[in-house]
């Protein structure tokens, strides 16, 4: 299992991207302009960005540099202002069977674990929805699926039968991690998974993420403006800044030596228990 | 939990002791881990003002159509509220509540329980039959009007944009409607038509939407921007599903009190319309009806004032209560709170 996940990690430079974002723009009209001379903000501004099976890939950036609006263009949530969306290689069509696809494909978990699920189903309904909107399985089948989800994530049986409100905030990001799996996709977009989550607890799910990650040999986009975080589960990053990724590399070569001027300002400013502080910044 | 910390020596596995706590009690309380149908039964149960109401109308509405009879069926009570005899005792009703011992007649149901009235037909026949028909009004406007009013408010919510202008703006136009001129107008003409009461009821529904459309579409406008309809969206579900399964059952409390409303609202708006005469008209019964017809005896024979208006606001107040309870069953956050409360009556 763990000589197949590393061969395969080694192997993704070579497969081909699920996921290939080309001089992407996202621009937002502001409430503040004037009829005719709107102020446009652009969150997303000529981002070019791919995903592959068996890598994580780790975005940081400041708060609005536009990190969730990219996430959101990743899953089809929004619709991007210009530029192009390959999935597989074909352009993303938003509706119809395509569409379907590229959801089965790629899926998201979201920040707050409060508001992810749904807090009229139960748990079972929760994971069962997935598979419900995309016709797969009978009900039995379905059961065991949910059952298979929740050993998965680490999860008892009962916690099928329960309701999102009866569970605590870190049984709730992995009953949502356990739905993002539900399709059995090649690409997960976490959106900030453990910032609302406990020390504890955050360390529980971003290991139940790697873990998932190599056992699966899954994509991941890992999306967080915590850099040690990031640094713990990413192979490559990239570092946003006003809507443009300003540096992107492999994780170590971009914490250890930044060649942009705002990845070393933003390493600079996190603070660092765990690691004394590196010379890159101390040089900032 | 800290005292946890402190007891052990701090090792890499102490990090994860908070989830497996948390884990462990999720395994432990299975056993009394309950469904959600279960948790709103049992808070709907547990809710003393909807029990009553809910018997109170049970018995009126079983009263009403097993005494009399309905469409065709016979019921147990030998009268009809259309045959005429003779008056005895100037009508007075024969039904006593009050004890021989405390100096009242004993406890009797009597030939005659609400009294008769002028031209001596049996007045509780006739209560019945009016009772009959408030409540298969008042059942079939809620019905429609929560329907309309649910869909229209959740369309307009979710996909917003000029989807939602238009149909808001076509919610307006049914507001400004006024209702008791519609109402008595279509009261009229379905009278005319010697049709049944059923029609005035549709028609009734298909323009009290508008109240519970407004509010859904507010609850909706929350609703979706929540991450759970993102995730579904982001999965390819439709836009269909989206509503019926994940945001409507969300507005179920609104959309359960203002049903309430609108029934409580549609008994009273058949009353006031058969008091006015546009509603039911004689020699059928209605509880408005009845009401209008004797306004005059008020003074020398009140019964016949009160039976019915008593029936009336027995079943809007009722029908307000049990909207409450449900409202308060519905509640996913009520959980938590009520579990508490158990928990410290047992620990006590």
């Amino acid at each position: 299992m763990t000589a197949q996940a590393t061969e395969s990690a080694a192997t993704a430079e070579q497969t081909a991207p699920v996921i290939e974002l080309r001089d992407l723009h996202v621009h937002h009209r502001a409430r503040t302009g004037k009829l005719f001379k709107p102020t446009t903000i652009r969150a997303v501004n000529g981002v070019d960005f791919t995903v592959r099976r068996g890598e994580t890939v780790g975005i940081v950036g400041e708060s609005g540099c536009g990190k969730s609006t990219l996430a959101s263009v990743l899953v089809g949530l929004q619709e991007p202002t210009s530029g192009t969306r390959l999935f597989h290689g074909r352009e993303l069509a938003n509706r119809g069977a395509p569409r379907k696809e590229f959801g089965k494909a790629v899926s998201i978990v979201f920040q707050d674990p409060a508001t992810a699920l749904n807090p009229r189903m139960t748990v079972h309904d929760i994971l069962t929805d997935p598979l419900q909107v995309h016709g797969i399985g009978t009900k039995e089948s379905r059961t065991r699926t949910v059952y298979e989800l929740l050993e998965l994530v680490g999860l008892p049986r009962s916690a099928a039968e329960v309701s999102p409100t009866q569970i605590s905030g870190g049984q709730r990001q992995r009953v949502a991690i356990a739905r993002a799996l539900a399709l059995d996709p090649e690409v997960i977009v976490a959106d900030e998974p453990t910032s609302a989550l406990d020390v504890s607890v955050r360390a529980q799910v971003l290991n139940l993420l790697s873990d998932l990650k190599s056992r699966l040999n899954l994509g991941m986009v890992f999306i967080s403006h915590d850099i040690q975080t990031v640094r713990y589960v990413s192979d490559r990053i990239c570092v946003m800044n006003f809507g443009e990724i300003v540096e992107e590399g492999e994780a170590a070569r971009v914490f250890d030596n930044p060649t942009n001027g705002y990845t070393r300002t933003l390493l600079g400013a996190a603070p660092s228990l765990l690691a004394a502080p590196t010379t890159s910044s101390e040089e900032a | 939990m800290s005292t946890m910390n402190d007891q052990k020596t701090p090792s890499s596995g102490d990090v994860y002791s908070l989830a497996e706590a948390e884990d462990a009690r999720l395994i432990k309380e299975d056993a009394e881990s309950l469904s959600q149908g279960q948790l709103i039964r049992r808070r709907f149960l547990h809710h003393k003002a909807a029990m009553v109401s809910v018997g109170v109308l049970v018995f009126i509405t079983v009263m009403a159509f097993s005494s009399i009879g309905f469409a065709g069926l016979p019921g147990w009570w030998g009268k009809t509220y259309l045959d005429a005899g003779t008056v005895i005792d100037g009508g007075r009703p024969t039904l006593s509540l009050i004890p021989t011992w405390l100096g009242g007649d004993g406890i009797r149901w009597g030939e005659y329980p609400f009294g008769q009235e002028n031209t001596g037909k049996d007045y509780f026949a006739l209560v019945m039959r009016g009772t009959q028909k408030s409540i298969l009004i008042a059942v079939i406007v809620g019905a429609v009007a929560t329907c309309i009013g649910a869909i229209i408010g959740a369309v307009a919510g979710y996909f917003r944009g000029w989807v939602d202008s238009i149909l808001m703006r076509v919610t307006d136009l049914f507001i400004v409607i006024p209702l008791l001129v519609l109402a008595a107008v279509l009261g009229q003409i379905a009278g005319n038509l010697g049709s049944s009461i059923v029609y005035l009821a549709l028609v009734l529904g298909l323009v009290t939407w508008t109240g519970l459309a407004r509010l859904v579409r507010g609850e909706i406008l929350s609703l979706r921007e929540r991450e759970f309809v993102s995730a579904a969206q982001s999965m390819g579900s439709s836009s269909g599903r989206i509503i019926f399964k994940h945001l409507l059952p969300n507005t179920i409390g609104v959309i359960v009190v203002n049903a309430t409303f609108a029934i409580a609202g549609a008994i009273l708006l058949e009353t006031s319309l058969s008091y006015l005469g546009f509603g039911v008209v004689a020699p059928e019964s209605s509880l408005g009806l009845l009401i209008s017809e004797y306004q005059n005896s008020f003074t020398n024979r009140p019964w016949l004032f009160w039976w019915p208006g008593v029936i009336i606001v027995a079943i809007a107040l009722s029908v307000n209560f049990i909207g409450d309870g449900l409202r308060d069953a519905f509640d996913p956050r009520q959980t938590q709170k009520r579990s508490k409360k158990r928990k410290a009556k047992a620990n006590a």
